[in-house]
C-alpha cells in the first residue's frame, strides 16, 4: 500500500442532487504537509473541506481518516475523529451565546474535560491569537480578523494532527491576513498538517515564500496539482 | 445499561456543558406549568384510586359472608319462631354460624337513631339473628321460601344484594383513578416531547456546531435532557404540594361515606411523594428519545 496519509480520499465524486460538483478526486495529505486548495468561487472547495472532516458523505467513493474509513464509522467515532482535526469554517459557526473564551474551549467540554483544568492552555492560545483582551466578548461584536483568529484557536485547541482553514482570510485586511498565516505556518512548523482553502492568490504567494506549500486547484470537477505559476 | 449512567451523570449536575444551549425562559415556564398542573391532578386521581380502594376493601369485608335475618312476630309466638328460624338456618347447607342478637347488641345498632335512652325492651322490636355464610355461601332463595314455610315472620336480609354493586362501583373507580393517573403521565410525557422537539428545533445551529467541535449525541442530548428533567421535577414538586395542601383541606368525616372520604390516610400520604421523581423520569425518557431522534437527522 503507498505512503499512509492522514486524510486519504479514493476516488471520490460528490453530487448534491444535480449534476456532478466534483469527480473521481483522489488525494492523500501526508502529515505535516502544507496545501492550499484554490479554485473559483462555487468550485467545490468548501465543499472538498466538509468531505475531509465527514461533515458530508460523497455521493461516491471512499474517505479515511487517520486510516479509518468514515463509512465504517458510528456517530461517537465520527465525533472523536473530529476532535482530531481543527477546522476554521468559512463562517466561524460561534455560539453566539457565549464568550469568545467560552466558544475557545467548547471543543474540550464537549470532549468531556474540565476547561478550568486547561486555563492556562486557554490563556496562551488567547495571547497567541492577540485576543486577550477580547477574551469576553461575544462573537457577534468582534471584528472580522477577530473571528477568524477565534475560530483559529478553536481548532487547534485540541492539539490536533491536521487543520483545515476554509477562507480563513476572506474579508479582511492584508496585513491581518499574513498574520493569519502566519499562525498557521507556525502551527505547520510545529509538524500539523495544513489545508487552507483560498481564492486569494497573494496569499499563497506569500505563504510559497516560507514553506514548502503545494497548490490544489479545482477546476472542471477535477483536483489538480496547480502550475508553478503558482 | 447507559440510560441509567446517563440519569447518575445527570443527578451529579455539570451546569456547564449545560450552558452551551442557550436558555430560553419560555418554553422553560411552560415545561414547569405543565408538570405543575399534571402533578396537581395526578394528586387528585391518586386520592381517587386509594380512597376508592379502601371503600372498595372496607365494603368488601363487610358484606363479606354476613346476613342478618329480622323476625317480626307477635310477643307471644317470637320465641317459637326464632326456635324455627334457628332450627332452618341450622339445617341450611351454606351457613356457617347463626346466633340472635343480644339486647345489648340491638340497642346499640339503634342508637343512632333514636338516642341512648330508648326502652329496648318495651318495644315491639323485631329479633335479629347474625348470620355468616361457608366459603360456598348458601343459596338466598331457596332459604327464603323456607323461612316463608317455618317462620312467616322471618325476613331474610341479604347484604350482599345491595353492597355487592356498591363495591364494584368503588372497584371500578379505584381502576379508573390509576388509569388517570396513566393518563396523566402520558399527556406529560407527549408535552414534554412536543417542548423539547421544539428546543431542539429552536437550537438546530447550536447541535450542528457541537457535532462539528466533535460533541458526542449523547453530550447534547444531556444537555437538554438536563433541562427539562429539572424542569418537570421542579414543576411536579410545586403541582404535587398544591395538591396534597387542597386534599388535605378538603372538609373530612368519618371516612365512611364516599365524598368525606375522599383523601389520603396514614401511610397514603407518602404516595404522592413519587409523582415527582415519576415526572422527572417520564421527561428524562421523552426528551432523550426526542434529542436523539433528531440529532440521526444532524451528520
Ligand atoms: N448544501 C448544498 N446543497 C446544494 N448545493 C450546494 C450545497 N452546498 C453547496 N452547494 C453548491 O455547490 C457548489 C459549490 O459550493 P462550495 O463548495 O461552497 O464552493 P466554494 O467553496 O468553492 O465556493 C455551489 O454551486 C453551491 O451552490
Ligand atoms: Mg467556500
Amino acid at each position: 500500500m503507498a505512503e499512509r496519509g492522514v486524510i486519504e480520499l479514493d476516488n471520490v465524486s460528490h453530487s448534491y442532487g444535480g449534476g456532478e460538483l466534483l469527480s473521481n478526486i483522489s488525494l492523500t495529505l501526508a502529515p505535516g504537509a502544507f496545501h492550499f486548495l484554490t479554485g473559483p468561487s462555487g468550485a467545490g472547495k468548501t465543499t472538498f473541506l466538509k468531505i475531509c472532516y465527514a461533515e458530508l458523505v460523497p455521493t461516491a467513493g471512499a474517505v479515511r481518516l487517520f486510516g479509518a474509513d468514515v463509512r465504517g464509522m458510528d456517530r461517537d467515532q465520527i465525533a472523536r475523529t473530529r476532535r482530531r482535526i481543527g477546522v476554521v469554517h468559512q463562517d466561524c459557526r460561534f455560539l453566539d451565546h457565549l464568550p469568545v473564551i467560552d466558544n475557545i474551549a467548547l471543543p474540550l467540554l464537549t470532549a468531556g474535560q474540565d476547561p478550568d483544568d486547561e486555563r492556562n492552555n486557554i490563556d496562551e492560545l488567547l495571547g497567541w491569537v492577540g485576543l486577550r483582551a477580547r477574551a469576553d466578548a461575544l462573537p457577534p461584536e468582534l471584528s472580522g480578523g477577530e473571528r477568524q483568529r477565534a475560530a483559529l484557536a478553536r481548532a487547534v485547541i485540541m492539539a490536533p494532527d491536521v487543520i483545515l482553514a476554509d477562507e480563513p482570510t476572506g474579508n479582511i485586511d492584508w496585513e491581518m491576513s499574513l498574520r493569519i498565516l502566519q499562525l498557521l505556518v507556525e502551527l505547520n512548523r510545529m509538524g500539523k498538517t495544513i489545508l487552507i482553502a483560498t481564492h486569494d492568490l497573494n496569499l499563497i504567494r506569500a505563504a510559497k515564500a516560507q514553506v514548502a506549500a503545494r497548490v490544489l486547484r479545482i477546476k472542471d470537477r477535477q483536483l489538480n496539482l496547480a502550475g508553478a505559476d503558482l | 445499561m447507559s440510560g441509567a449512567a446517563d440519569a447518575l451523570r445527570l443527578l451529579r449536575g455539570d451546569p456547564r456543558a449545560g450552558s452551551v444551549v442557550p436558555p430560553s425562559g419560555f418554553t422553560a415556564r411552560l415545561t414547569v406549568f405543565t408538570a405543575a398542573a399534571m402533578a396537581f391532578l395526578a394528586v387528585f386521581a391518586l386520592a381517587l384510586a386509594l380512597s376508592a380502594g379502601h371503600l372498595a376493601d372496607r365494603w368488601g369485608d363487610a358484606l363479606a359472608r354476613t346476613a342478618t335475618v329480622r323476625l317480626s312476630a307477635p310477643a307471644g309466638q317470637m320465641d317459637t319462631q326464632l326456635a324455627a328460624v334457628m332450627e332452618v338456618l341450622r339445617t341450611t347447607p351454606g351457613v356457617a354460624t347463626a346466633r340472635p342478637m343480644t339486647e345489648p347488641e340491638q340497642r346499640a345498632l339503634l342508637e343512632p337513631w333514636f338516642g341512648p335512652d330508648l326502652p329496648v325492651e318495651t318495644l315491639p322490636l323485631p329479633r335479629m339473628v347474625e348470620v355468616t355464610e361457608t366459603q360456598t355461601g348458601f343459596d338466598a332463595d331457596a332459604l327464603r321460601l323456607r323461612l316463608a314455610g317455618e317462620a312467616p315472620g322471618a325476613v331474610l336480609d341479604d347484604h350482599t344484594r345491595w353492597r355487592r354493586p356498591l363495591v364494584r362501583a368503588a372497584d371500578r373507580l379505584r381502576g379508573l383513578g390509576w388509569l388517570s393517573i396513566g393518563l396523566i403521565g402520558a399527556a406529560m410525557g407527549a408535552m414534554i416531547t412536543l417542548a423539547a422537539n421544539s428546543a431542539l428545533a429552536a437550537n438546530a445551529q447550536v447541535i450542528e456546531v457541537l457535532r462539528l467541535v466533535g460533541a458526542r449525541d449523547a453530550f447534547i442530548a444531556r444537555a437538554f435532557v438536563r433541562r427539562f428533567t429539572r424542569r418537570a421535577l421542579e414543576g411536579a414538586a410545586l403541582g404535587t404540594a398544591a395538591g396534597m395542601v387542597a386534599v388535605a383541606l378538603m372538609p373530612g368525616g368519618d371516612g365512611t361515606g364516599f365524598l368525606t372520604g375522599l383523601g389520603f390516610r396514614g401511610l397514603d400520604w407518602l404516595w404522592p411523594l413519587a409523582l415527582p421523581p415519576l415526572a422527572g423520569l417520564v421527561a428524562f425518557w421523552a426528551t432523550r428519545f426526542a434529542a436523539f431522534r433528531v440529532l440521526k437527522g444532524i451528520t
